[in-house]
């Protein structure tokens, strides 16, 4: 008999109340292999990977690991079993040192003594046998997002995983950080490890991954044991059933005339420059995408145009009006739409109603008031619109914004902000979260405007979206604009290059 | 649906009441009291033509003075001063009222203004410390009630004593014209005597005033709007134009002036004087009443009676030689049981709405969902 696969699941289906989340999984990966998962948001790959983790108990299938099938109560089960998981978002102790982070909860030592050396020891061990090239005794907060990834990675190491789950790696690094991750990976599988991962992207996926399953609304629609019979077109069509949307725009419709410019601005905060003598420029039908490696001053500056931080100085005007002294309210009567980067940090009042949601940013305006008063009526058929138009899934608009999904909150928000008509847009990430679907909508409706005369500032991760909607790339590292770029002619690892400061100045004109 | 909507509305209330009424029974048991003969002590207090009208008067100065902190609350503004903004307010106001003795309304209308702007003015100098220095608004509004008595202490024993009086401080006693007539006489025109020695205060009408127009301004308004979205999201509500720094002192200013209007319900309705013997935590009151109604216009009026009630019945207590601090027992004890259960409600309906909203959204996508499987 051949050896045992490493993960065996068996027609796992897992209702919640009103959603079947999984409904017929089937999923085997062979030892010492990299596997990937596959699906559009909501397809069902969380529900699976917490049920292989043990967060919660399937309703119906068997999950079996290295042979032995397995009843999981708890993630502590998981453990023992030989499985770790990588979260998307990071649990580190900023202030605690690598090994600190690693040994939290599993101390080696007494119960009055903590063994420090010995941590240290089995840190450095296990991050020379895997190739993770991590420093025991740095501070988490000095490390960069590769690096304490590779720490999460440690983690789990250390608690003994063969198995390791890692839950959409890449949505956080840039593409050279991308490849040293996936060095790691197969530096994991080379000494026998497994590695289990969750993607939707695509082109990485098929560089990495010796197998892949597609999973949508929650089935297995397609196992692939040789990547290398298919092409990323063929994966995505199957993740979505249907033609993909691309964001490409199309011809050119930039105007002359100028919707926002910044000259110069330069905010600092206790001496450190956040935004260093920024100047651009957007135009009447155009998307200028801002470029950068998160925390390089992208939020700093949307915040800046939206008037909630003052720069030090220089000048912002919308249209060709100095905005450069005048509050939040006066800016967005004038017409500035935005899209914000955490939508429940400034977007969303998640008690509220949709119909009062869909007010926030415009409450000064029809048809959100009449006078002095709020308008009812005219904002709950204006939210009707705005779910309508944007497929916003909800029972109705009198129900209260948390019970949406996140990417049901997105598209209301951006409904929102793209049915105000705004001349300026300031837009960060509009399609993180959301599925593929929306996320169409969401390009149709910025190019629908862009053609209309819309000039639209937009900060996003993810690059293809840049390079595919943008009119003009800007590329931003510590707070300054460091080159200026043609879409057409740049690829997403070349945007990386400039991004990480590898590569400098060029472009067009800087 | 709507007997669903009343079940999830009332539920936190009447479990409040049933859990602190027999929280107040064990208390009078382990006593040594029998609870039975307490509740009818209580009860004997409020039957009756008296009683209602004292459940009446005093359910509407806790309910202005309900409003007042409530209105900070909304945005997340504790304004935990109400008291002093309160004592401050009937002072100046009540001196004013004193010396002046302006002719009939005048008069009253001018102490009415001069409690708004002396409440609103007290509760601001905090908003400015806060917006300004980021002092916390809890303890700068704390703070400025033990100010407020050391002013009070100095100027009613000096600049607004009535000087006639030599046993106690109180500023001049206000003429007969310049008092908020009570409504006995519109209750004899609809064939309602009332006892005699029994008023109802004219201030009821003012209260249902402040609780129409409390509503409109909160759920109607576009400052209300503003003021809401404060409370909800505070970054949100800044990215979408609020300027919280005038938020804070708008609201501060609302709140200070709503706490001295409640104070024209001891001065131009009962004691006509302000002094010592002017009530002391009436603002303390206001944050009960305010938590216990949710800052909801509605709620708090009905939160404001029942504190008010359980204080009438309080006094009845004496009578069966039962000790009054069984009605604090029982307002404090409601109280706490209340915000619990409130919690607990809104975290159970929260978890019902959105598996409601998953319901009938995406269970359709989920299960009819093409079931094309291909394999390579």
């Amino acid at each position: 008999m051949s050896r045992p696969s490493a993960i065996e699941l068996r027609d796992i289906v897992k209702r919640f109340p009103g959603v079947i989340a999984n409904n017929g999984v089937n999923l085997t990966v062979e030892l010492g292999t990299i596997h990937a998962i596959v699906g559009e948001n909501g397809s069902g790959k969380s529900t699976l990977m917490k049920t292989l983790y043990g967060a919660h108990r399937p309703d119906e299938g068997t999950v079996t690991v290295t042979g032995v099938v397995q009843d999981f109560k708890s993630p502590r089960d998981a453990i023992a079993a030989g499985i770790g998981m990588v979260f998307q978002h990071f649990m580190l102790a900023d202030n605690f040192t690598v090994w600190e982070n690693v040994v939290l909860g599993q101390e080696p030592g007494s119960r009055f003594r903590l063994d420090r050396k010995k941590a240290i020891a089995r840190l450095r061990e296990l991050s020379d046998r895997y190739g993770l090239h991590v420093n025991p005794e740095a501070v988490t907060s000095e490390l960069g997002v590769g690096e304490r990834q590779r720490v999460e990675i440690l983690k789990v190491l250390y608690r003994g995983a063969k198995i390791i789950i890692l839950d959409e790696p890449t949505a956080v690094l840039v593409p050279q950080e991308v490849e040293e991750l996936f060095a790691s990976l197969r530096e994991l599988v080379a000494s026998g490890s497994t590695v289990l991962f969750i993607s939707h992207k695509l082109d990485e996926v098929l560089s990495v991954a010796d197998a892949i399953t597609v999973i949508r609304t929650g089935r297995t629609v397609a196992e692939v044991t040789d990547p290398s019979t298919v092409t990323a077109q063929d994966l995505a069509e199957l993740m979505v059933g249907s033609e993909l949307p691309s964001p490409q725009t199309g011809t050119s419709t930039v105007q002359a005339d100028q919707v926002l410019c910044l000259t110069n601005v330069t905010l600092r905060e206790a001496n450190r420059a956040l935004l260093d003598g920024i100047s651009l420029q957007v135009r009447a039908g155009e998307i200028v995408g801002i470029a950068g490696v998160e925390g390089n001053g992208q939020t700093e500056l949307l915040e800046c145009i939206l008037g909630l931080h003052r720069p030090e100085s220089g000048t912002i005007e919308l249209g060709h009006t100095d905005m450069s002294s005048v509050g939040t309210r006066s800016r967005r009567e004038m017409g500035l739409g935005y899209i914000p980067e955490d939508r429940h940090h400034d977007g969303i009042m998640l008690s509220a109603p949709l119909w009062e949601n869909v007010a926030l940013g415009h409450q000064t305006q029809a048809p959100s008031v009449k006078g002095a008063w709020i308008d009812r009526l005219g904002l709950r058929s204006h939210t009707r619109e705005i779910v309508e138009r944007f497929d916003v899934r909800t029972p109705g608009v009198e129900v209260a914004a948390y019970a949406l999904s996140g990417g049901n909150q997105q598209k209301l928000i951006v409904g929102r902000e793209m049915l105000a008509r705004p001349k300026v847009l300031i837009a960060a990430h509009p399609t993180r979260g959301i599925d593929v679907g929306a996320q169409a909508t969401v390009w149709q409706n910025l190019k629908d405007a862009r053609a209309e005369g819309l000039g639209v500032l937009l900060v996003s991760a993810d690059l293809d979206e840049l390079i595919g909607l943008s009119d003009t790339l800007l590329v931003i590292l510590r707070g300054r604009i460091v080159a200026v770029l043609d879409p057409a002619t740049t690829t997403p690892a070349e945007l990386g290059s400039y991004m990480t400061g590898a590569r400098e100045g060029g472009g067009l004109a800087a | 649906m709507t007997a669903v909507r009343f079940r999830r509305v009332l539920t936190a209330p009447i479990i409040a009441v049933v859990v602190s009424l027999t929280i107040a029974s064990l208390a009078l048991l382990v006593a040594g009291y029998n609870p039975v003969v307490a509740l009818q002590a209580m009860w004997s207090n409020l039957d009756g033509a008296d009683g209602v009208a004292t459940v009446l008067n005093y359910g509407a100065r806790y309910y202005v003075m309900g409003v007042a902190v409530a209105v900070g609350f909304k945005m997340n503004l504790f304004n935990i001063g109400a008291n002093g903004q309160y004592q401050i307010a009937a002072l100046f106001a009540g001196a004013a009222g004193g010396v002046l003795r302006l002719p009939g309304v005048l008069n009253i209308l001018i102490m009415i203004v001069v409690a708004l702007v002396a409440g609103g003015i007290w509760a601001v100098i905090p908003g400015v410390l806060n917006v300004t220095r980021k002092v916390n608004i809890v303890i700068a509004t704390i703070m400025m009630n033990g100010v407020a008595a050391g002013v009070i202490g100095y100027l009613l024993r000096t600049k607004f004593r009535d000087k006639k009086d030599i046993m106690t401080a109180h500023t001049h006693t206000l003429p007969a014209k310049s008092r908020i007539p009570n409504l006995n006489r519109v209750l004899r025109l609809v064939g309602y005597h009332l006892p005699s020695q029994t008023f109802l205060q004219g201030f009821l009408v003012l209260a249902l005033l402040v609780g129409i127009g409390f509503y409109f301004l909160i759920y109607r308004s576009r400052f209300g709007f503003d003021l809401r979205a404060s409370g909800a999201n505070a970054a949100a509500a800044r990215s979408s134009g609020v300027d919280p720094k005038r938020m804070v002192l708008t609201t501060m200013a609302i709140s200070g002036a709503l706490a001295g209007l409640a104070a024209m319900s001891v001065l131009l309705g009962e004691q006509f004087e302000y002094g010592d013997r002017f009530p002391a935590l009436l603002g303390f009151t206001g944050i009960t009443v305010a938590l216990l109604g949710r800052n909801s216009p509605g709620p708090i009026a009905a939160s404001a009676f029942v504190v008010a009630a359980i204080d009438q019945g309080a006094r009845g207590l004496a009578i069966a030689n039962i000790p009054q601090e069984i009605g604090q027992i029982m307002q404090g004890t409601l109280l706490v049981v209340a915000v619990i259960s409130y919690e607990v409600v809104r975290r159970r309906n929260q978890a019902a709405a959105i598996r409601e909203a998953a319901d009938r959204t995406s269970l359709g996508a989920a299960v009819s969902g093409s079931s094309l499987a291909v394999a390579p």
